[in-house]
């Protein structure tokens, strides 16, 4: 079936509608938490953030007319090729990059800078779906389950290299599209029981741990069957628990640089730790944030991003000024943009006949929705500080770039969604 | 049933969207305290110190005005300075205190100016303002201090220092830590007048300390308002002169005009320059000048109280006549039994009694105004007749304060019933044991200024004005003055003249040396005891107004230790009263003013008192 209606048929209008307003109300939040009342300088001024900013919006834009100009079916095939390039780059960055805030994560070219890791997403995201679509794997089955995890980490693995923790988190967001396709919920209930065991172990002693774990053991036998075999792996998971409570316990303490263990503590505990030194970032954006009040000072008439008190005002905290300028108000309306964005997403992702399309489309979901999560709930303590942009909003070239290409590129492939179930 | 999966995921996507809403609004609505923290970071305060009123004398020219002095401030962050030593050189400070400084602003915020040093004068400004630009990190702000045109008039003018922490305690009417306030004299009593209203502007600042501009545009900012202006009644010139005349002596001079009760000179000697107590040296000078033995701060002519002396004959002299135990035309003989006296035994009528300050006359009026033959008891009857006594003389304003606008005036004493009850028992003292106070010695105590009172109110034959030192206050261009009631004394004024004409003849008779010949001087000597049992000679007193007709002047003088009220005090008065009424000294045969400006009264042949 040859295209009709044009260039644009079958484009989900929504979707590009909730892309622009994003990008837009980003660009005039990078201006307001970098604007300086005194210079008074333009919005379009070449030698501020917001200027730039243009630029790399500009080049979004001709990657759009790009995409929508290529072949859908070219991302399916050269995914393992992208895969591979990318692997070589992330290896690439940690022997030749320039370390920028103690991460070797840039390539440097004259005044031109580029994230590997911000694509290698994309890649993965490509390989991953190409992978579970053939129709060999079983996600119920452990070789697939670990080839899978294997897409998923190996990238990690590079990206820690360098070290950049926060675009290493992300790719546990490919956690997402794999359970939708069938990864045991065990899995989930297991990390998430890691996730609060740690969190646990931060905030209290070891032996209480051991005792919780213990009770919710002994009242798991007594709500299931009392059989030996019950019993035994219950013990054994306990067990494990706590084993996990420990080790994580003696990691926190003995091996994390102090600096990281700081910034963990200061969630739970933000009136102890240092305000100048680890929780300087944080106590900075809280009192940014809580400053804005239920409708906020109003745009440009905020005063602790701008002025420098929030550092990285307008790439990883821009949603301190937001949160200043526009209030509980402004912040709600973005937070319901970002949920809407990633309900369509889901939405595209389900109408897709193609497997391939559909894991794609929730990689891209996940992506989002791990980057909006992360980022802001860095920024008003629910989680470390980490470097991570909230995706269209923060300032930069290869942040945008790679958000607008995957979202693209699962545009693109949702326009062609008829003639995907033609050809299958 | 995978597909159910979705809504799993976007279950939580919705969940994770709720805790943010619900975080956020914990932080922003619930939370206020983010609000101020926020302005704490941003925002510098800027106090611009208002300019102290100014006070002007009588004849408008200026006694106090503000001089600009300058704090040197610094930001720590940018200090760069290229040599140490030459920077220490070029302030006159030690490394140490170099050194010491910049710790103390440090701790203070490494990014937000604070104050190196205090009160760098004008002439040191000028010196090293070129050499400013060099020193990076450190800028001057100017604000000003007292200066007072002549090192005169100290005690009355008072001086200004930092507010202390109990009267900040106390204070209700927006002073701050570091405020200056009035501490004595018309500094504090017209302190609400003086001070103006400081302004405050807010500046934005970032992270670094850099300037952002005026914070919501200056909408809270305030402009300071400067203090109201005092128009004194002083005579600048003529307090000047008084001084001169003191210099080197102990005593006091007032001088009133009596047709309004403003003070044109109010003198104490030993006194102190004014301007010591401004400024960078204020600490160090005010020990000095408490700790020195003169007592420079004690400020005589409403601080310090004498036995009024042969001048309170004139008032008992009124009483008399306004209660009419005696007449102008009555002739009462007198001989010298009652108590000692310089004037000769004889026929005496008022007129004549203050003429020789006939000490015996004065005890037998005195004996009529106490026995009236009101009761038979002679105790009794003393104990009615000094109620009215006691009454009669308080009208002229001794015994109570003044109500002058300096802080620190004593009420004197005047001794009535109730205090001879406590020293003799009731009913068991009479007239004899209070004969003393007839000739102005004994119990009863004065002031100079109550002293120089009592000249206005003669000279104004029967009421005074209120004594004040401060005439108007003057808000930007607008003048308004203060009213004040006359007082009057007694029921009738008719026989004024006639004491009037005795103080006259008592000039001539016992302080020859305070004529001039063609100003004539109403007057009455007087010698204050000064209560010490040695050798050292009583206090010269001595009270006059001038001219007899509309009077310009009335004043007091007392010279401490400097014997017969003729001569010192005599002499100073008529001094003062010539320059104030000629506007210069007249030369004479003998020159009067090297004469008391010697201050070596104590020679030659006695005179009558």
């Amino acid at each position: 079936m040859s295209r009709e209606g044009g260039f644009f048929a079958n484009l989900d209008w929504l979707t590009v509608f909730l892309y622009f307003i994003l990008v837009t109300l980003g660009w005039f939040n990078i201006y307001a938490s970098i604007y300086d009342p005194v210079a008074d300088l333009s919005i379009l001024d070449m030698s501020i953030n917001s200027g730039k900013q243009v630029l790399w919006i500009g080049t979004s834009i001709i990657l759009i007319i790009v995409i929508l100009l290529l072949d859908f079916r070219i991302y399916e095939s050269v995914a393992p090729l992208l895969y591979g390039v990318f692997i070589l780059l992330l290896i690439a960055v940690v022997i030749v990059g320039k370390e920028i805030n103690g991460a070797k994560a840039w390539f440097q070219f004259g005044s031109f800078r580029l994230q590997p890791s911000e694509f290698t997403k994309f890649a993965t995201a490509l390989l991953l779906g190409r992978y579970i679509s053939t129709n060999s794997v079983k996600l119920t089955e452990f070789k697939s389950q670990l080839t899978a995890f294997v897409i998923m980490l190996f990238p990690v693995c590079l990206i820690m290299l360098q070290p950049d923790l926060g675009s290493a988190l992300i790719f546990f967001s490919f956690v997402i599209p794999i359970f939708r396709e069938g990864l045991p919920p065990i899995y989930l209930v297991a990390g998430l029981s890691l996730v609060i065991i740690g969190v646990l172990t931060i905030v209290l002693p070891i032996h209480i741990i051991a005792i919780i774990l213990g009770s919710v053991g002994v009242i798991w036998i007594l709500l299931t069957s009392k059989s030996l075999k019950n019993i035994l792996l219950t013990l054994l998971i306990v067990g494990a628990g706590i084993g996990f409570s420990s080790g994580f316990n003696y990691a926190f303490d003995e091996v994390l640089p102090k600096y990281q263990r700081d910034r963990i503590l200061v969630i739970f505990y933000p009136d102890t730790v240092d305000p100048q030194g680890a929780g300087y970032n944080l106590n900075q954006s809280k009192i940014a944030i809580g400053s804005g009040g239920f409708s906020g000072k109003g745009f440009l008439d905020g005063t602790q991003t701008k002025f420098d008190f929030v550092p990285e005002q307008s790439t990883d905290f821009i949603f301190s000024t937001l949160a200043e300028e526009h209030g509980w108000l402004g912040c709600a309306f973005i937070i319901a943009l970002f949920i809407a964005l990633m309900m369509r997403i889901v939405f595209i992702a389900e109408r897709q006949k193609s497997q391939f399309a559909r894991i794609y489309g929730y990689s891209i979901a996940g992506i989002i929705f791990f980057h909006f999560t992360i980022n802001i709930a860095m920024t008003i303590g629910l989680f470390p500080v980490v470097g991570i942009p909230l995706p269209f909003f923060s300032y930069g070239g290869s942040s945008l770039w790679s958000f607008t290409i995957m979202l693209f590129v699962l545009l693109k492939i949702d326009m062609h969604r008829t003639q995907v179930l033609m050809r299958g | 049933m995978l597909e159910n999966r979705r809504y799993i995921i976007q279950i939580f996507f919705i969940f994770i969207g709720l805790v943010f809403l619900v975080r956020l609004f914990a932080l922003q609505v619930a939370d206020d305290t983010y609000r101020t923290k926020a302005e704490r970071n941003i925002l510098q305060r800027i106090v611009e110190y208002p300019f102290r009123g100014l006070i002007y004398d009588r004849n408008q020219e200026l006694i106090v005005y503000n001089e600009p002095i300058y704090d040197l401030m610094v930001v720590p962050r940018d200090v760069h300075i290229p040599d140490t030593t030459e920077f220490c050189n070029l302030f006159d400070i030690t490394r140490e205190e170099f050194d010491e400084n910049i710790k103390r602003t440090k701790r203070y915020s490494r990014v937000k100016p604070s104050v190196f040093l205090k009160k760098i004068s004008h002439e040191k400004y000028a010196q090293i303002q070129d050499q400013l630009y060099k020193l990076n990190g450190f800028y001057v702000n100017p604000r000003t201090v007292r200066r007072y045109s002549q090192p005169i008039l100290a005690n009355e003018l008072g001086y200004i220092g930092e507010i202390n922490p109990s009267q900040l305690a106390k204070d209700s009417s927006g002073y701050q830590a570091g405020d200056y306030i009035g501490v004595t004299g018309l500094e504090e009593y017209y302190e609400p007048e003086l001070r103006g209203e400081r302004g405050v502007s807010y500046k934005m600042v970032n992270v670094r300390g850099i300037d952002k501009g005026s914070y919501k545009d200056g909408a809270i900012d305030t402009l300071s308002i400067p203090g109201k202006n005092l128009i004194s009644t002083i005579d600048l010139d003529l307090q000047a002169y008084a001084e001169k005349l003191l210099a080197g002596k102990r005593g006091s001079v007032v001088a009133i005009e009596p047709s309004t009760g403003e003070v044109l000179v109010m003198a104490s000697a030993p006194t102190y320059d004014p301007n010591l107590l401004t400024g960078k040296y204020l600490g160090d000078n005010f020990e000095k000048i408490r700790s020195d033995t003169t007592s420079p701060l004690f400020n005589r002519p409403i601080m310090a109280t004498y036995p009024p002396g042969s001048i309170f004959k004139t008032v008992q002299a009124l009483i008399a006549l306004d209660v009419g135990v005696t007449t102008t035309d009555e002739k009462v003989k007198v001989d010298l039994t009652k108590i000692g006296d310089h004037a000769p035994a004889g026929t005496y009528d008022v007129r004549k009694g203050l003429r020789y300050s006939s000490n015996n006359y004065f005890v037998e009026i005195m004996r009529r105004l106490i026995t009236r033959g009101e009761s038979q008891s002679y105790f009794v009857d003393s104990r009615l007749g000094m109620e009215k006594w006691t009454k009669a003389v308080r009208q002229f304003g001794f015994g109570s304060r003044l109500g002058i606008d300096v802080h620190g005036e004593v009420a004197g004493k005047v001794p009535d019933v109730e205090y001879y009850d406590g020293v003799y028992g009731r009913n068991r003292w009479a007239y004899s044991n209070i004969q003393s106070l007839a000739i102005g010695q004994g119990e009863m105590l004065v002031t100079p200024l109550q002293v120089a009172n009592l000249g206005a109110t003669i000279a104004n034959r029967g009421y005074y004005i209120k004594p004040h030192l401060i005439r108007a206050v003057e808000d930007n261009g607008v003048i308004t003055p203060f009213e004040h009631e006359k007082v009057y004394v007694g029921n009738g004024n008719e026989y004024y003249p006639e004491i009037i004409e005795g103080m006259a003849q008592a000039v001539k008779q016992t302080a020859p040396r305070a004529i001039i010949n063609d100003i004539e001087i109403i007057g009455k000597t007087g010698t204050a005891e000064n209560g010490v049992k040695d050798e050292s000679l009583d206090h010269s007193v001595f009270m006059a107004f001038a001219p007899r007709d509309n009077p310009k002047i009335a004043i007091a003088v007392y010279v401490e230790n400097s014997g017969m009220g003729g001569r010192a005090a005599g002499m100073t008065a008529s001094l003062i009263i010539e320059k104030f009424l000629r506007g210069y000294i007249k030369k004479n045969w003998w020159n009067r003013e090297a004469y008391v400006l010697k201050g070596d009264f104590i020679d030659e042949d006695e005179e009558v008192n």
